[in-house]
C-alpha cells in the first residue's frame, strides 16, 4: 500500500522538495534587497516632511503607542518627528508618514506610503497639491476637511468624488498626531520636572 | 525533432498571437486583463511577469511530461506554476519597488491565471520542449499585445498619457471612467466585438472566394 503510494506521488513529493529549495534559495538570495526597497521608501520621505533632515540619520523609537521616527540633520541636531501612521481607506489600508515640528506644534508635511484608492479619485491623496495642504496646520487641533478651497489653517479641501479617501486620511492625521503630540508634550514636562529636582 | 503529432513549434508559435489568442479568441486571463490595463507600464509589466511563468512552466512540464501521472498533472502543473510566479513576485520587489506595490496582490494571482494552466494542459504536458517553448513565446506576446490593446485606449483617454508621458493637448478632459473598473469592461467588451466582427467577415469573405 505505501509502495504504491510512493509510485503515484514520488514525483509530487520530489518537485515539492525541490521547488521548496529553490525558492528558499531565491528568498536569501533577494529579501535584503527587499528589505532595503522597504527602509528606502520610508527613509527617503523623511528629508522631504522635516527640511533639512537627513534619512539614514533618523532614529525609529516608540511614542504614545505609534511607531515615530527621531529626525536629526546632519550634525545630530534633532529637528523633528515623523509619524508612520495607517488605517483604511476606501479600497484597503492606507499608511502615511506625517511629519511634526521639534515642539509637535505644527504639522510640516505628510506622504503616502501606501494607498490602493481609486485611480483618478482616491488616489489624488498622493497629489502633491493636495497633501501640501496640511503642511503648517496646528498639532494642537484636529484638521478639518472643508468642502471649498480653505482659507484658514487646519482645514483640508476634500477631494471631490472621493470623500471616504480624504476621510480616512484626516482621521489617520488627527488621530496620530493627538497621540504623539501628547506623548512629547508629557516627555517634554518629565524632563523638565526631573531637572527641576535636581537643581 | 521526433514528430509528436500535435502542431508543430512554428504553428503553436502563430497561433498564440493571433488566431488563438489567449484574451481575445479564448477569453482566458481576464482577471489581468481587466484588473491591471490602467496604465501600460503596469500592463507590460503584468505581461513580462505572465511571459516569464509561462516559459518557465511550459519548458520544465514538457520535460517532465513523460513522469507525468494523468490524475496527479493538474497538481504538478499547480506547484510548478506556483513556484515561478513566487520567483517572479519576489525579482518585481526587489528591482522594481513601486511597480510591485502597484500591482500588489495581481501578481500572486498569476497562479490562477488558466491561460498558463491550460497552455501547460494542451501543449507542454504533450509535446517537446522546443514546441512548448515557441508556444509560450507565441502565447506570451499574444496575450502582451492583447494587454497593450486594452491599456493604452484606457491611459489615453483616462489620463491623456502613454508609458506615463502626456500625449494629449492639456485642452482634452481626462474621462476618469476609463480608469475605473466600468471603463476596462466597456473597453474590453468593444474590442472584444470588433476583433469578432472583423474575424467573422474575414471567414465570410473567404467562404465567398472558394
Amino acid at each position: 500500500m505505501a509502495a504504491n503510494v510512493l509510485k503515484q506521488a514520488w514525483l509530487v513529493l520530489v518537485l515539492a522538495v525541490c521547488f521548496g529549495a529553490a525558492l528558499a534559495g531565491v528568498h536569501v538570495g533577494l529579501s535584503p534587497r527587499i528589505e532595503a526597497n522597504r527602509r528606502a521608501a520610508i527613509y527617503d520621505a523623511i528629508p522631504v516632511l522635516v527640511e533639512g533632515a537627513v534619512g539614514e540619520k533618523a532614529e525609529q523609537i516608540e511614542l504614545g503607542g505609534r511607531r515615530v521616527y527621531r529626525a536629526y540633520d546632519a550634525e545630530q541636531r534633532h529637528l523633528g518627528w515623523v509619524i508612520q501612521a495607517s488605517g483604511d481607506g476606501f479600497v484597503d489600508e492606507v499608511e502615511l508618514l506625517i511629519g511634526l515640528d521639534l515642539e509637535a506644534e505644527r504639522i510640516t508635511g505628510i506622504h503616502v506610503l501606501q494607498q490602493s484608492e481609486t485611480p483618478g479619485l482616491g488616489a489624488g491623496i498622493t497629489e502633491q497639491d493636495w497633501r501640501e495642504q496640511f503642511a503648517g496646520a496646528e498639532a494642537e487641533r484636529p484638521v478639518r476637511l472643508v468642502s471649498e478651497r480653505p482659507d484658514e489653517p487646519n482645514e483640508v479641501e476634500a477631494i471631490t468624488g472621493a470623500t471616504v479617501s480624504s476621510e480616512s486620511v484626516r482621521d489617520i492625521v488627527n488621530a496620530a498626531v493627538a497621540d504623539v503630540r501628547e506623548a512629547i508634550h508629557a516627555g517634554e514636562s518629565a524632563a523638565q520636572g526631573g531637572n527641576g529636582d535636581g537643581q | 525533432m521526433a514528430n509528436d503529432g500535435g502542431p508543430t513549434a512554428g504553428e503553436r508559435f502563430i497561433r498564440g498571437i493571433i488566431p488563438e489568442n489567449p484574451v481575445y479568441r479564448q477569453l482566458l486571463g481576464m482577471c489581468p486583463t481587466l484588473a491591471v490595463t490602467g496604465n501600460l507600464q503596469a500592463a507590460m509589466t503584468m505581461a513580462g511577469a505572465t511571459a516569464f511563468v509561462l516559459f518557465c512552466a511550459n519548458v520544465l512540464t514538457s520535460l517532465i511530461r513523460g513522469l507525468l501521472k494523468p490524475h496527479l498533472r493538474i497538481l504538478v502543473f499547480t506547484l510548478v506554476i506556483a513556484t515561478f510566479v513566487t520567483i517572479v513576485d519576489r525579482i518585481l520587489q526587489a528591482y522594481l519597488y513601486q511597480m510591485s506595490q502597484q500591482l500588489g496582490p495581481y501578481v500572486p494571482l498569476i497562479i490562477v491565471n488558466c491561460m498558463i494552466i491550460s497552455r501547460c494542459e494542451i501543449c507542454a504536458s504533450k509535446q517537446s520542449v522546443f514546441r512548448a517553448a515557441s508556444d509560450a513565446v507565441g502565447v506570451s506576446l499574444g496575450f502582451a499585445l492583447a494587454l497593450a490593446s486594452i491599456a493604452a485606449p484606457r491611459e489615453l483617454l483616462g489620463d491623456g498619457a502613454l508609458f506615463g508621458f502626456a500625449v494629449m493637448p492639456e485642452a482634452m478632459p481626462q474621462w476618469v471612467i476609463m480608469l475605473l473598473p466600468p471603463g476596462a469592461f466597456i473597453t474590453l467588451g468593444l474590442l472584444l466585438g470588433g476583433a469578432n466582427w472583423i474575424g467573422q467577415s474575414l471567414n465570410r469573405r473567404k467562404a465567398a472566394t472558394e
